[in-house]
């Protein structure tokens, strides 16, 4: 056995993980199935803070993510999405990372253009589209918008869009929520945003498994609501979902279900990278009882 | 000059930042010191590309190894570049239909949303889905239980691995309600909350120290190493 470990070839490592995602993968896809998932506190804040909401309330979501964060972040995207309009809020969409507003794209294509074919662009949500300047953006429209946004991402000037005629900085807004992958990002925004205007700025977060330990520290106060990685798109996604399909008796469509989805084969990455720690540990105390340095 | 400029604009920018957050009156001059930082961070989209090219370029005219990454590296830059400027295959906003690159670069089916699409997008998707296999062979190969902060470490891993997972669910569901601290998925809250709250905070107090007085000592030009080599 220690020999057989001691000399695996790490291309046997790389197959068994290829084979601990992919099979769940195709499992979940043919038989629509994951596990079950049941939501922490901390999701369910997230979810009801967006639920206490009133109709026309007015939400800033900026996507700081990119595709390379998508697998994990697209998800809760998605699932933010989808509240804010079953709410009938009014949605302020931006990006402060270049490719955040292809992400913004891919939120209104597949939830907006495909559930809520009513709901008109400049009148009920919007795309302010990217600004270059990270934490500089941030700093500068939370007093004044139209000092960095003269117009939309379509070339729209800024005050002819009916939507933005109420607004003129973040303080407007009455949420902010923020999908960030790292900097700028979620904490740029409580640095920024939150922590000069505390009574104004409420901001809720989703971010990557890396960043989650990161953001900790600032909960509750600055930071009242925060999705963790994909288990926490899971958790919202059954939050909202449950409310606003299963609950009214309807079969929730499988792009809502990305996140539940992506458990099954995190669950067997997981559980196959506890039995290579034990491998390797065996190998590590054998060697210590043969007294190999 | 080369040197002394750059210092009297980073002391000004900086001392007008912190004015500006402590006296409400002067917060009009941080928004104005806030905006040049964007305009510049801007212009180093510019640097950054001229920069990328130059190293790249001189790579590809040296032939030193790995010259051929080097050229499509080149090629994909000056490609995406020249579609994504001239706006090709991009039909005119219907807000201005006279104006020829009035449309938006991003237009589904343009060239250049056609590159983001099938290039770019399964390029980075890929890029981080491989850090998939090297933890996994690291997880095999580094993470050893060698003394009693290592074996804590490995403990707070399992908890957490499971916990994220239905695994944990599974495993101690069993646990009475009196012992639901002990479950699998709370401990997982627990170590996130309390123990990883306190650290990360007790870090988090020290950098920004450690960040006040990095800053001052740019400010107040005792500290130039940010200015590079060479003479004034």
């Amino acid at each position: 056995m220690y020999d057989f470990l001691k000399n695996l070839d790490r291309r046997w490592i790389f197959l068994l993980m290829f084979l601990s995602v992919s099979i769940p993968i195709i499992i979940i896809g043919i038989t629509g199935q994951s596990f079950p998932e049941k939501p922490t506190a901390l999701s369910i804040t997230t979810f009801e803070i967006i639920e206490n909401l009133k109709e026309g309330d007015k939400v800033l979501l900026s996507f700081d993510f990119d595709p390379a964060s998508e697998g994990e972040l697209g998800p809760m995207a998605t699932a933010f999405t989808y509240h804010c309009a079953a709410k009938k809020l009014k949605m302020y969409f931006m990006a402060l990372w270049p490719v955040g507003p292809q992400m913004v794209d891919n939120a209104i294509e597949n939830v907006i253009k495909k559930d809520f074919p009513h709901l008109v662009y400049g009148e009920d949500y919007v795309n302010l589209g990217f600004k270059s300047g990270g934490e500089g953006v941030i700093k500068v429209i939370v007093t004044d918008f139209m000092e960095l946004y003269s117009t939309d991402a379509r070339g729209t000037p800024f005050k002819s869009i009916p939507m933005n005629k109420e607004i003129s900085s973040v303080q407007d807004m009455d949420l902010v929520i923020n999908i960030s992958a790292g900097s700028a990002g979620t904490k740029e925004w409580v640095q920024y945003a939150v922590t000069p205007y505390p009574d104004e700025i409420t901001l809720i977060a989703g971010c990557t498994g890396v960043q989650a330990p990161l953001l900790y520290p600032y909960i509750p106060e600055q930071l009242p609501g925060l999705l963790g990685a994909i288990k926490g798109a899971a958790e919202y996604e059954k939050l909202v979902f449950d409310r606003y399909y299963r609950d009214e008796g309807l079969e929730v469509p499988g792009r809502y279900q990305e996140g539940v989805r992506r458990m099954g084969p995190q669950l067997v990455a997981h559980l196959l990278m506890i039995l290579l720690i034990i491998a390797g540990n065996y190998i590590f105390f054998a060697e210590k009882k043969r007294g190999i340095p | 000059m080369k040197r002394t400029v750059p210092l009297l604009i980073t002391a000004f920018g900086g001392f007008v930042l912190i004015i500006s957050y402590f006296i409400p009156a002067t917060q009009g001059w941080g928004e104005t010191v806030a905006i040049w930082f964007d305009v510049l961070a801007s212009i180093a989209f510019i640097l950054g590309g001229a920069n990328l090219l130059k190293i790249h370029l001189k790579k590809v005219s040296d032939w030193q190894s790995g010259w051929g990454f080097s050229a499509v590296t080149i090629s994909a830059f000056i490609i995406t570049l020249y579609v994504g400027l001239t706006k090709m295959g991009v039909n005119p906003s219907t807000n201005y239909p006279d104006y020829v690159w009035s449309g938006s670069y991003r237009e589904m089916g343009a060239p250049f949303w056609w590159l983001y699409e099938y290039a770019f997008k399964p390029l980075t998707a890929t890029m981080f889905a491989m850090l998939a296999f090297y933890v996994a062979s690291a997880a095999f190969r580094a993470f050893r239980a060698k003394n009693t902060e290592a074996i804590l470490l490995l403990g707070t891993a399992f908890i957490i691995l499971l916990g994220r997972t239905f695994a944990g669910v599974f495993l101690t569901s069993w646990l009475p309600e009196s012992l639901s601290g002990l479950r699998i998925e709370n401990l997982t809250v627990t170590i996130m909350q309390v123990f990883n709250t306190a650290g990360n905070r007790a870090i988090m107090i020290g950098i920004a120290l450690g960040i006040a007085s990095t800053s001052l000592k740019v400010l107040l030009g005792v500290d130039r190493s940010y200015l590079g080599g060479g003479e004034d």
